[in-house]
């Protein structure tokens, strides 16, 4: 290996830079004619870039700023006395002022307010204070005004890394295990807090409020115990989007789950045992059987609600070639009593179906769509957990003299019920917050009789703006989908080896 | 034994017979109609399974004089790629332009983002979860799954709200914010459960021979778990790309749209062009299907690892 030439160690590496380039330059050539036609430019690419890429690095940089602060606070120890406060001194400081900036954040988007008194004043202090330095700045000659915050940045992050510096002269290393556990979950910690802990803290606030479009969301709303006791008012005795009541769309839901999640189940457990057997195009077939779940939701969900078109989709055309098909027989066999008339009866009953306006066969809809969506996941994961299953026990059974039932459900249900039971939890909660199919398909309708809770609440919050109301409705929803997960978990046992 | 042989010679001779027995493949006891059953019932799925997705081709094949019809044929009549050309590049009589390479760079710059930045924190945080006991770990956890009983729109609102206050609505930043919320626990899982997986030998005998925890983690962990960072990159990818909902809420202006909102407006109430919402369609699908196809198998082994382990 060592012996390797130069030339041939970055061969490949030449090779593959070349294709690419010709790559480039013939499709380059390819859309030349064409692209006066596309709205995409390399402008466009570039601003993109630099402006993600902005992002990106001041994400980066907050963090690797973060990281040094907490690496110094576990892995150094400062020298003597003196250095200690110092040291302790100024990371209280650097604490204080970013506990102040949070506090900022917290009034800037409308969490908390602080009013015009002396706390609001300190919560905003670094804030002016940035302020004051970006004039300094610009005063000063060393900044311009249109790059005056960057370099005001800039000015900081290099104090920061001074003061960094400082204590790290003024420290030796020590060791602490856990710390680097700490370091490390530290950025992602830092993400969910912003992402998920702060927005759910958010959540609870609006839901004790009036927020709505009239409000102007948080900007006029009023808080207090009293309108989250309306909204939980409105919720269960009002209508939650425009005319539907709580309990009829809970109802729904529960129906949509459990309908969608035994039909995956047991579609997928119905193809995954058929596939599990010696066999010829065994891999062709489970190529082909993946396809739903493959194609972008998004797309098969218009495709499909193409196909429920009343005159022109799939399932209509089908049903009325199955309706002509009857009246001709029924014809052909009327002189046989009994059997022409069943199909004379047949022929007036089964024919195409209105469904989008019909609220019954608007919900069966959906139902098939999300059904054919979603059969290919549960029959995947099935098909992985019976691979697992030695071939021995089956042998052994067969030789005791059990039957393929008994075999199937002494053998194989247990075994594989440590991939069915996180795949059931999982399919459950996510059919329970599944409403793309349903938006996409029939946008709840006809007059909302297709809603499930989830779509409800989207429609409450983003066409009907009642902002307050959706947080609650929200949390009443993910107080019942915790209940439900933590009691068959507990049940099952399942929670336990997941986090050991 | 020798009638053994010569029924092999005459069924390798006879072409008819050798398919037979290969389809039939009698090794392994199956009845020859039970195999039939079998073979039957699968194709018959398939076709369910695949019918809708070849509709749509042949919808995006359809001369737009056609395009509503009853006929149920694969091949339309008179089948043109009109519908391609004028997704691709635009429609020069009518002086309008193509959006769609726009969408799709819009797509890939918003989820390529969010992917790179769940997993560059996922794969430094799942190693703590999965090798260090410190306080708060098993809290930890329980918290991340918790997360993903969290309702799609629950914490859009909240964030809706607080992106509005930040003026990052309507900005390809405000959405790689919302896409981070949901793949950056899913990612921690998967990751946690592939670190397991890898034994603590290795790190130990590393460690021993002076090795520091960061040098075992980037030269023992990060090289031994790259199957699973590509996994936890596809997952995180292919959870935002077709994401069409809070694309929706967060994006309003045309020139960022990503393209599930993008192929949206070919479906406009009144100017439906269900030619171009094909085509379009299949375009992105097809990529994104092979892509998929290719790599179920190891999106499956990374699902799995993180919740089941017997």
């Amino acid at each position: 290996m060592e012996a390797q030439s130069p030339f041939r160690r970055y061969l490949p590496i030449v090779l593959w830079a070349a294709a690419f380039l010709g790559l480039y330059f013939v499709l380059q050539a390819l859309i030349a004619p064409f692209v006066e036609g596309i709205s995409l430019n390399l402008k466009i690419v570039v601003e993109r870039l630099s402006g993600v890429g902005k992002f990106l690095f001041a994400i980066l940089g907050g963090l690797v700023l973060l990281e040094i602060y907490f690496y110094q606070i576990f892995f150094r120890q400062p020298r003597n006395v003196a250095a200690n406060i110092i040291t302790r001194l100024l990371q209280s400081l650097l604490a204080l002022v970013v506990l102040m900036v949070f506090g900022y954040f917290l009034e800037l988007t409308d969490l908390v307010r602080y009013g015009e008194g002396a706390l609001g004043k300190l919560f905003r202090a670094p804030i002016t204070a940035m302020a004051s330095l970006d004039g300094f700045l610009v005063t000063a000659k060393i900044a311009t005004k249109t790059n005056a915050t960057m370099v005001g940045l800039f000015t900081v992050v290099l104090a920061l890394l001074v003061i960094f510096g400082i204590i790290q002269w003024l420290s030796i290393s020590r060791n602490s295990r856990l710390g680097l556990a700490y370091l490390l979950i530290m950025p992602a910690f830092v993400g969910i807090l912003f992402l998920i802990i702060y927005p759910f803290l958010f959540e609870i606030r609006l839901a004790f409020s009036n927020a709505s479009l009239g409000t102007q969301a948080t900007k006029n709303a009023s808080y207090g115990l009293i309108y989250g006791w309306e909204n939980i008012k409105t919720l269960f005795t009002g209508n939650v989007a425009k005319d539907a009541k709580f309990f009829d769309v809970f109802w729904r839901t529960i129906l949509w789950t459990v309908i969608n999640v035994t039909f995956h189940v047991s579609g997928g457990m119905g193809l995954a045992l058929l596939l599990h057997r010696p066999m010829k195009l065994q891999g062709f077939y489970r190529t082909l059987l993946v396809f739903p779940w493959a194609i972008p939701t998004t797309i098969a969900a218009m495709a499909l609600r193409n196909e429920f078109d009343n005159r022109y989709g799939l399932f209509n055309i089908l049903l009325n070639d199955l309706n002509t098909w009857l009246t001709n027989v029924s014809h052909g066999t009327a002189s046989i009593i009994g059997i022409g008339n069943a199909f004379a009866w047949l022929a007036a009953h089964v024919g195409p179906v209105s469904w989008k306006q019909d609220p019954f066969w608007a919900f069966i809809s959906i139902l098939i769509s999300n059904i054919w969506l979603g059969i290919p996941f549960m029959m995947v994961i099935i098909l992985g957990g019976l691979q697992s299953i030695s071939q021995e026990y089956y042998e052994a059974a067969e030789i005791d003299g059990a039957s393929k039932i008994q075999q199937f459900r002494f053998i194989t249900l247990p075994l594989i019920r440590p991939v069915l039971t996180p795949a059931i939890v999982l399919g459950v909660v996510w059919t329970f917050n599944k409403f793309d199919v349903i938006y996409l398909i029939t946008q709840g309708g006809p007059q909302e009789k297709t809603d499930i809770l989830v779509s409800s609440m989207y429609k409450a919050a983003f066409q009907f703006y009642r902002y307050g109301f959706t947080a609650m409705f929200a949390l009443v929803i993910f107080v019942f989908l915790l209940g439900f997960t933590l009691m068959f978990l507990r049940m099952t046992g399942g929670l336990k080896s997941a986090t050991d | 034994m020798t009638t053994l042989t010569n029924a092999t010679k005459a069924s390798s001779a006879n072409p008819v017979s050798r398919a037979f027995h290969w389809f039939f493949n009698r090794a392994h006891g199956d009845s020859p109609f039970k195999t039939i059953l079998v073979h039957l019932v699968l194709i018959i799925a398939c076709i369910i399974a695949i019918y809708p997705v070849l509709r749509v081709i042949t919808i995006s094949l359809r001369p737009n004089d056609t395009l509503l019809t009853t006929s149920l044929r694969i091949i339309p009549e008179n089948a043109t790629l009109n519908n391609y050309k004028e997704v691709l590049f635009g429609d020069a009589a009518k002086h309008r332009k193509s959006d769609f390479f726009l969408w799709l760079w819009n797509s890939i710059s918003v989820v390529a983002i969010t992917s790179v930045m769940s997993v560059i924190l996922a794969a430094v945080s799942a190693y703590a979860f999965s090798r260090f006991k410190f306080p708060g770990r098993a809290t930890g956890l329980v918290f991340l799954l918790t997360t993903q009983m969290i309702p799609a729109g629950m914490l859009l609102l909240p964030l809706f709200i607080m992106l509005a206050r930040l003026k990052m609505i309507n900005t390809s930043l405000g959405l790689i914010i919302a896409y981070a919320v949901t793949s950056v626990p899913l990612t921690i899982w998967i990751l946690k459960g592939y670190y397991d997986t890898i034994p603590v030998d290795l790190e130990e005998a590393a460690l021993i021979d002076g090795a520091s925890r960061v040098k075992v983690f980037t030269a023992i962990i990060l090289p031994l778990s790259t199957p699973a960072l590509a996994i936890a990159f596809l997952f995180s990818f292919m959870g935002g790309w077709s994401e069409y909902l809070v694309a929706r809420v967060v994006l309003q202006k045309n020139e960022i749209f990503t393209w599930p909102l993008g192929i949206f407006t070919y479906a406009q109430q009144f100017t439906v062009s269900w030619g171009q919402f094909s085509a379009a369609s299949v375009l992105i699908a097809i990529p994104v299907m092979i892509l998929f196809l290719y790599s179920s198998k190891w999106l499956i082994s990374g699902l799995t690892l993180g919740s089941v382990k017997g």
